[in-house]
């Protein structure tokens, strides 16, 4: 409860600290410290030390594992706000508002990884999503910005449509909101022999919207339009701890709900995961603009982190899922960080960083090696846990080879990027860099490797 | 303790090494260190008791994975030459100079240090850490300070060895779920529960990954470009010793692990290696280039021992430690020769030389010796080497034993032609002002045609160092 009330309140705060000064500098600051007491209050939780203890029928459920995801994306979000803070403030004029949405969605994260039941999940959703809907088109005066708010809106809401559609038959079928940890829809499930079609129906409808929210094929189109047309700030923020915590959500409702649809799960989840790995990786191959590019690879990393669903039982594919949000945040983060301090986002602004900005240069370059999976960066582990755990749950060896067959495919695409930055020559123009914000990207990369060698670093904490 | 200390002086030396920013002084920090590896590596393996030789700590005991090495019989071979072959090519190349030579050399370290791992790992994940470790540094020194077309050139190599690595990775999934005590350990690798029929598929996704990086036809086409357009001293790694690590791998973690899968496809495999030795030794006749002439016979040898690796038996599998080693050392040599003639002539076609024994002549009694081992004629270490690999390969099958043997004709074909080209007849507009080898050069080629003829005499310590682990695999099988 701590992450949801605390985030609540920032929200409201950030909100007022724009009447009370329009320095921007402070207004960063505050967001910042704000992060952090987020997390401490995640963590006071989490060691029961001190949360509030509120009555919510057993809508709202906290367990050791979704306050663990919480301490992933509040830790996520307080690199992105040292790394990127000032960049928010640039968007445009109304600074401190961004921060508050961020913090609305951080509220959105907190009830996605607690929720108890179908309702919450569709509030949960819907906290995430509007923010989102404004930090997409905040930069006003930008037509493609406003092009990519306004699409993402209409898709979004859509599909939040077709999950309240499926909720709502679910509903009808078992006369239950869904204890989806306790009694209600999960005994009602438990007890049908042979699940009614409402119920089916209503549960294909809930896969869709997931998809969509996660950006999953077929359900994708918005993503590159989105991710390109927003503000690359929040591009950043969307694309990792956004997704990460929809996925999570995606995981969690899916826990038990995958019953009702039999042996046809694994062929939903087969196609899905196959056509996302394949749309996102293949498309990936052809884009010009870095920031395309990662839009398309933010498609093909999720069809990776479906492999966690596939297999959502087991212990070691819920740790793949930790462990892939972790990863995949903290390295699109950092290669977000430094593409924002470039004046031209195409794979040809990127030639020459190495000689003129080392330090940038190899920050980008462990993120990237950390997004293909090379071995001793997070993202290696990440990936294998992910695999290892689908399996073990008897995931068939084709969909395992077709996978790390992609992920050669995505080396090409990121490689591409440190050919450009290593082995070109070109003058690139960037912002002006400070030094802590090298020593930040260093700090994130440093972060990164010990993932890589020792991936129990994060991951023992879980069990505490 | 050994091993451990194998890895991290590399490691460490070259970490280091980034910082430094002089020629001079980079490659004075390279020769020191890859001189201590050197003779941590002799001692280690001569003069320290067993019980030095492995080393355990935990990992990610979650997973059943350890930080397990060890110097045993299968790797002692490659480890000392990746400790030998480093000192020489740094030694041989002083006199190279590169933008930014403290991360050259500092790459070349890492490269060795990834080198060492793959040989000394007994835990499969970390054999797949390293495999992969030693291939980043040799992507960068080639893309970097490489020829013209390095950068599509090592990317396709890259590529190439990924998509093997990534099935790999398949694989030792795919084993680990069918070991009894789920451990990436060597031993629980080798003693699964897998039945003869599900062997075939691990067999393969490992067997692909190696047969990359060996390479066995048609899986070859990255080698000749890689081996042209990296800088010399990094060739000289790809094909002294990181080849090497198919073959070692294949015999490490395909034999033990896969031996009903191994003794089906065997006859397929064999027939594909003699296929690829004598493609690699037509081609090599019609090169122009002396680096392509080098790369395509060193195709032609690997495939030979590729052959005898899964042609198995005693005499074979011996053969073929005996071979990694000769091999490593000799074809070095060649590069080194190479790289003289490129650097002071500017040119590597044959067509374009001639007559460079009345200019060099101490060069061209080097590399007569040389090209002499790279034949395999008697009292050469590669000799010895051949012989026994054909033995293992006649005990399997005498056709393809004789098929093989057509490849020694073709090989002393081209390399008497490269030979003749380059030392003998008229003397061209090129060579005219030629000069004889620069010292450093000079004196790393002696000490190698010294190995060379003193191991083509007395074979027996290369022999003994590796019988017990070629004994101890059969039993295993």
């Amino acid at each position: 409860m701590n992450a949801i009330i605390v985030s609540a309140l920032l929200g409201v705060v950030m909100m007022f600290s724009g009447i009370f000064t329009t320095n921007k500098t402070i207004i960063k600051n505050i967001a910042t410290v704000g992060v952090l007491v987020l997390l401490a209050a995640n963590l006071m939780e989490m060691n029961n030390l001190f949360s509030f203890d509120i009555n919510t029928h057993d809508l709202i459920v906290t367990q050791r594992y979704g306050l663990f995801f919480n301490c992933i994306a509040f830790g996520a979000t307080f690199i992105y706000l040292v790394l990127s803070a000032s960049d928010i403030t640039e968007v445009g004029v109304n600074a401190a508002e961004y921060f508050a949405l961020i913090f609305f969605v951080l509220c959105g994260v907190a009830i996605l990884s607690s929720f108890n039941g179908l309702l919450m999940l569709f509030i949960g959703v819907e906290i995430l999503s509007i923010p989102l809907y404004i930090l997409t088109g905040s930069d006003k005066r930008n037509l493609k910005s406003n092009e990519a708010s306004l699409k993402y809106f209409l898709m979004g809401s859509f599909s939040t449509g077709v999950m309240l559609m499926g909720i709502a038959l679910m509903y009808g079928a078992t006369g239950n909101f869904g204890m989806v940890h306790s009694s209600g829809l999960r005994g009602a499930i438990i007890a049908a022999q042979q699940p009614p079609y409402l119920l089916v129906a209503g549960v294909i409808l809930l896969f869709a919207s997931m998809s969509f929210k996660v950006s999953a094929a077929p359900f994708h189109f918005w993503t590159p339009d989105v991710y390109d047309g927003a503000p690359s700030v929040f591009t950043s923020f969307m694309s990792t701890i956004v997704k990460a915590a929809g996925m999570l959500a995606f995981i969690r409702v899916f826990e038990n709900l995958f019953t009702v649809l039999g042996p046809t799960w694994h062929i939903i989840v087969d196609f899905a995961i196959v056509s996302t790995l394949l749309i996102g990786n293949i498309t990936a191959v052809f884009q010009q603009s870095v920031k395309r590019m990662l839009a398309y690879s933010s498609i093909a990393q999720a069809g990776f982190m479906l492999f966690a669903l596939y297999a959502n039982n087991t212990e070691i594919a819920k740790e793949g899922m930790l462990l892939y949000a972790a990863a995949y945040s903290l390295a699109t983060i950092s290669i977000f960080a430094v593409l924002i301090k470039l004046q031209d986002y195409s794979l040809d602004g990127f030639n020459g960083l190495a000689k003129k900005e080392p330090v940038l240069a190899f920050a980008a370059t462990v993120s990237l090696l950390s997004l293909s999976g090379i071995p001793l960066t997070a993202g290696f582990f990440a990936k294998y846990y992910v695999l290892a755990g689908a399996l073990q749950a008897g995931g068939a060896l084709w969909l395992i080879i077709v996978a790390v067959l992609l992920a050669a495919v995505s080396v090409y695409y990121y490689f591409r990027v440190i050919q450009a930055m290593y082995f070109k020559e070109g003058d690139p123009q960037t912002l002006p860099i400070s030094g802590g914000f090298k020593a930040a990207l260093i700090a994130v990369a440093a972060f990164i490797v010990i993932l890589g060698i020792w991936p129990s670093a994060l991951l023992s904490w879980l069990y505490f | 303790m050994i091993p451990v200390l194998l890895l991290f002086i590399p490691l460490v030396a070259g970490i280091l090494g980034f910082f430094i920013k002089e020629q001079k002084a980079a490659s004075n920090w390279a020769i020191v260190a890859s001189v201590v590896t050197l003779l941590t590596a002799v001692i280690g393996i001569y003069a320290m008791p067993a019980s030095m030789h492995q080393f355990e700590a935990s990992w990610l005991p979650s997973i059943g994975a350890s930080f397990s090495v060890a110097l045993d019989g299968m790797s002692k071979m490659l480890v000392l030459l990746t400790a030998i072959s480093m000192p020489l090519i740094f030694i041989a190349t002083r006199n190279n100079n590169y933008s930014k030579p403290g991360v050259f050399y500092a790459l070349m370290l890492l490269a060795q240090s990834g080198l060492m791992g793959v040989f000394i790992s007994m835990d499969a994940l970390l054999f797949y850490f390293f495999w992969e470790l030693a291939l980043i540094p040799v992507y960068f020194l080639s893309s970097i300070w490489g020829g013209e077309k390095r950068i599509a050139v090592t990317f396709k190599f890259f590529i190439y060895t990924f998509v093997g690595s990534l099935l790999m990775l398949v694989g030792i999934l795919y084993v680990y779920i069918h070991t009894k005590d789920h451990s990436f350990a060597w031993s629980s690798f080798t003693n699964t529960d897998l039945l003869s029929g599900q062997e075939t598929l691990p067999f393969f996704l490992f067997f692909i990954a190696f047969a990359i990086k060996m390479p066995i036809f048609p899986l070859h086409t990255w080698q000749p470009d890689a081996y042209e357009q990296a800088p010399t001293a990094t060739t000289m790694v790809l094909s002294g010793v990181m080849v090497k690590m198919g073959l070692f791998a294949a015999i490490r973690w395909v034999l033990p692990l896969f031996p009903m899968a191994t003794k089906t496809f065997a006859m397929p495999i064999v027939i594909l290696s003699v296929i690829g030795m004598i493609y690699a030794s037509l081609i090599a006749i019609k090169q122009d280039d002396i680096k392509r002439l080098i790369a395509y016979s060193s195709i032609a040898h690997i495939g030979l021992m590729a052959a005898a690796i899964f042609a198995g038996g005693t005499l074979g599998l011996q053969g073929v430690q005996v071979q990694m080693f000769n091999h490593g050392i000799n074809v070095i040599g060649l590069w080194i020769l190479a790289n003289a003639i490129e650097s002071t002539l500017g040119t590597r076609k044959l067509s374009e030389l001639g007559g460079l024994a009345t200019k060099a002549p101490t060069m061209a009694i080097l590399f007569v010796v040389l090209a002499f081992a790279n034949i395999a004629l008697p009292l050469t270490n590669a000799f010895i080497g051949e012989f026994l690999l054909f033995n293992g390969l006649f005990q399997f099958n005498i056709w393809i034993a004789a098929a093989a043997g057509v490849s020694i004709i073709l090989g002393a074909i081209y390399t008497l032609q490269m030979v003749q080209k380059v030392f003998f007849g008229e003397l061209s507009a090129v060579t005219a002002n030629a000069t004889e080898i620069n010292s450093y050069s000079k004196w790393v080629l002696i000490v190698i045609v010294i190995a060379v003829i003193a191991l083509g005499v007395y074979p027996q310590p290369l022999i003994d160092l590796t019988k017990d682990s070629v004994n101890a695999l059969l039993v295993i099988k």
